[in-house]
């Protein structure tokens, strides 16, 4: 494929890796966290930890959407697809996500619950004006990429003062997650993050930025590099904090110059500031709770919001005991050091967070790389 | 086509211009009796059905008998390449073929949904018949029911095949070793992508085409030029990947693929990027995988590759020795992963 292939050199992929090689020092580790979901499915995919030497170590961060929606979400959403009227629209990869009492949106579905799977959030928005006898949510989830089109949908069912629309907002931010990961107790505790340094979100820049991560660089001394999702822009960041972190530097660089420029879009971003705020905090499976960390409709549009709309209470639920993905998100401990992986937790029937989506570290290591921990 | 010997004169005949599908067509009465005379026993027309009788009586040939049993519920009911009713046929008569059986005679139970439109089954039945006359195959027993409107999907398909084995064939998903070579008889994904983009909702605009193919006369020629084969299976739900796990695991061996062996058209791999999906578990409907002895291999490679169904064929990876039962792959990329069974449904991936 023209344009995809490219990316995906095999040759020009080990040139990268003799250089990454190069330029490790043995007396050191470089413990560098995606914070993306899409850069641990690529990496994954693509075999790339083979290609890196044993210095270089990738941490998986939380940027997956569908990982870090809580329980009680998830939990508000099956409550709300009770209701006969309800038609749910749903991005694919919610639907197995597993909530409270082991019910899921597919199980809910299977049970007559209405729920479609859609690929957009405009199919929520037709789907809505086809059918005026039902009440269409959209489940809106996912980080500043996917925030600007649930924006779009909610400005036009206001122009087209749809009655029978409305968006259940999950939207979450990246930068308050980040920031947070820093603050990380284990951080605080031993004065040192088991992270040198981010390879920063691909899509999620392509929205808002390099500027937001240059406070990262600045004051917590973290070198960050904006990686695109092919395995070979991930192979060039890295190269990239390698040699940031060699000569001491701590700069938010962009490698994804394609698609990245500092200021991002600021079309999208005025448009999200119109339609959302930031909710005083939000709670994320696996990380807890991070103030200004995810987004609410504003109030002049509060008729499309399910959560004004329809009487939902947010629960938290509790997870299980022995489940280790907050700290496997904060980079403290690997997929392989939780008691429940691959033993009770696996894709089929996660228990947690980082289990629940393909883009999750730990169902990315058990469906691409756990082979090698069993050699 | 003279009319069958025990066909009755009805009042007036099926209006398969407008009609539709009724309670009735599957009731055991009259009107029953009038779809399977003017449908099924004209289109499918052989001896056993003439007979008309609850049952085919069959005198096979010598050799083991190999049966299966499938059932096809594709949505939609016609996709690019194909339709309902000629996969029901390709797909049990691949299911036969895995085991190096000459197909020889089918069954078909049909579950219609009232209101269908008989325009509809009747091209669905003539695409059957016709898959059936291509493949050598007889439909020769059948049902008809009907469901109230809404409790089905317009047309439902089972077939039943029962083929015979000639001797000396000895085919199975444990007969697998270490050092074996698999071979892949052309692209995957043809027929899961054709069918997922006439789906409602994800309509897109492609050329591409299903692979729905019998693949008997492909095994035939395989079987006579390898007798060493050991192990043959239709990648079909689930895909190549998921046809690979079950015979790691049926034969208690491990796997390597190489990603730069496996033939993918552009079209599936460009369709499988925008939505999400993995070509590796996406269906197919008229490919093999086949594992082979290495001595065996290059005769068995150039018997596909003459043969149109084979002409992509392929050396993928290789069988190796591995409790875990793990296959793996090295990518184009210069890196290794596992190709695990799938889990669940293939969901797309939203970002």
């Amino acid at each position: 494929m023209k344009y995809i292939d490219e990316f995906r050199d095999g040759a020009a992929a080990r040139g990268l890796a003799r250089q990454i090689a190069q330029e490790t020092r043995p007396d050191r580790e470089y413990r560098l966290m995606e914070f993306c979901g899409g850069h641990t499915h690529a990496i994954y995919r693509y075999g790339v930890p083979d290609l890196l030497p044993p210095g270089v170590r990738m941490i998986h961060g939380p940027g997956c959407p569908v990982c870090v929606l809580p329980i009680g979400r998830l939990n508000m959403a099956l409550e709300l697809v009770a209701r006969p009227q309800v038609t749910l629209c749903s991005y694919g990869d919610m639907l197995r996500v597993p909530g409270s009492g082991g019910q899921s949106l597919l199980k809910a579905k299977a049970a007559g619950a209405d729920i479609r799977m859609i690929y957009s959030a405009a199919d929520a928005l037709t789907l809505a004006q086809r059918h005026p006898d039902r009440e269409v949510v959209f489940f809106a989830i996912g980080f500043e990429t996917t925030t600007p089109p649930t924006a779009l949908v909610i400005q036009r069912a206001a122009e087209l003062d749809l009655p029978n629309f409305s968006v259940f907002c999950n939207h979450v931010l990246t930068p308050a997650a980040i920031a947070h990961l820093l603050a990380a107790p284990e951080a605080r505790a031993l004065d040192t993050v088991p992270i040198d340094g981010f390879l920063g979100p691909a899509h999620v820049s392509v929205v808002i930025g390099s500027r937001p991560y240059e406070g990262f660089a600045r004051d917590h001394r973290k070198p960050v590099v904006i990686s695109g999702f092919e395995p070979l822009d991930v192979l060039q960041s890295i190269l990239m904090l390698v040699r940031q972190l060699n000569e001491g530097r701590a700069e938010v660089e962009n490698q994804y110059t394609r698609a990245v420029t500092r200021d991002g879009n600021l079309k999208a971003q005025r448009l999200m500031a119109e339609i959302f705020e930031p909710r005083p905090v939000f709670e994320w499976r696996g990380l807890g709770l991070v103030p200004h960390s995810a987004l609410k409709i504003r109030e002049p549009y509060a008729r499309f919001d399910a959560e004004c709309r329809f009487p939902l209470t947010y629960q938290a639920a509790s997870e299980h005991r022995a489940c280790q993905c907050g700290a496997i998100l904060r980079g403290v401990k690997k997929p392989t050091d939780c008691k429940l992986f691959d033993t009770v937790c696996t894709p089929e029937n996660p228990l947690g967070s980082c289990m629940v989506s393909s883009e999750g570290a730990c169902a990315a290591y058990y469906r691409y790389g756990r082979y090698q921990g069993a050699a | 086509m003279s009319a069958p010997r025990t066909r009755r004169s009805f009042a007036s005949p099926l209006d398969f211009a407008s009609g539709r599908v009724e309670l009735g067509h599957g009731s055991g009465g009259r009107a029953m009796v009038q779809l399977i005379d003017e449908l099924f026993a004209t289109a499918f027309r052989n001896p056993w059905l003439d007979q008309r009788n609850d049952q085919a009586c069959l005198e096979l040939p010598p050799g083991r008998v190999a049966m299966t049993t499938d059932s096809y519920v594709v949505s939609p009911l016609f996709f690019p390449g194909g339709d309902i009713g000629s996969l029901a046929v390709h797909g049990t008569v691949n299911d036969l073929a895995m085991a190096g059986a000459r197909p020889l005679h089918l069954s078909a139970g049909f579950i219609l949904e009232a209101g269908f439109p008989l325009a509809d089954l009747q091209r669905i039945v003539a695409s059957m018949a016709a898959a059936a006359r291509a493949a050598n195959v007889t439909i020769v027993t059948g049902d008809t029911k009907v469901v109230e409107r809404g409790k089905g999907d317009g047309v439902f398909i089972n077939t039943t095949g029962i083929g015979v084995i000639p001797d000396g064939v000895q085919l199975s998903g444990d007969r697998a070793r270490p050092g074996d070579l698999i071979l892949l008889s052309g692209s995957i994904g043809d027929h899961g992508m054709a069918v997922m983009s006439q789906r409602a909702g994800l309509e897109f605009e492609t050329t591409l085409q299903s692979d729905s193919a019998a693949l008997h006369e492909l095994v035939a020629a395989m079987v006579a030029a390898a007798p060493g084969l050991r192990c043959l299976r239709d990648p079909t739900r689930g895909g190549l990947a998921t046809t690979l796990n079950e015979i790691a695991v049926q034969s208690d061996v491990g796997m390597v693929l190489r990603e730069a062996a496996i033939p993918i058209k552009l079209e599936v791999a460009a369709a499988c990027e925008l939505l999400g999906l993995d070509p590796l578990y996406v269906a197919n409907e008229g490919k093999l995988v086949a594992i082979c002895p290495p001595e065996d291999t290059e005769r068995a490679l150039a018997a596909m590759r003459v043969h149109p169904l084979g002409a992509a064929a392929a050396v993928i990876g290789t069988v190796r020795e591995d409790p875990h039962h793990f296959v793996t792959m090295e990518t184009t990329f210069g890196g290794n992963r596992l190709v695990d069974w799938l889990s669940g449904e293939q969901l797309p991936r939203i970002c």
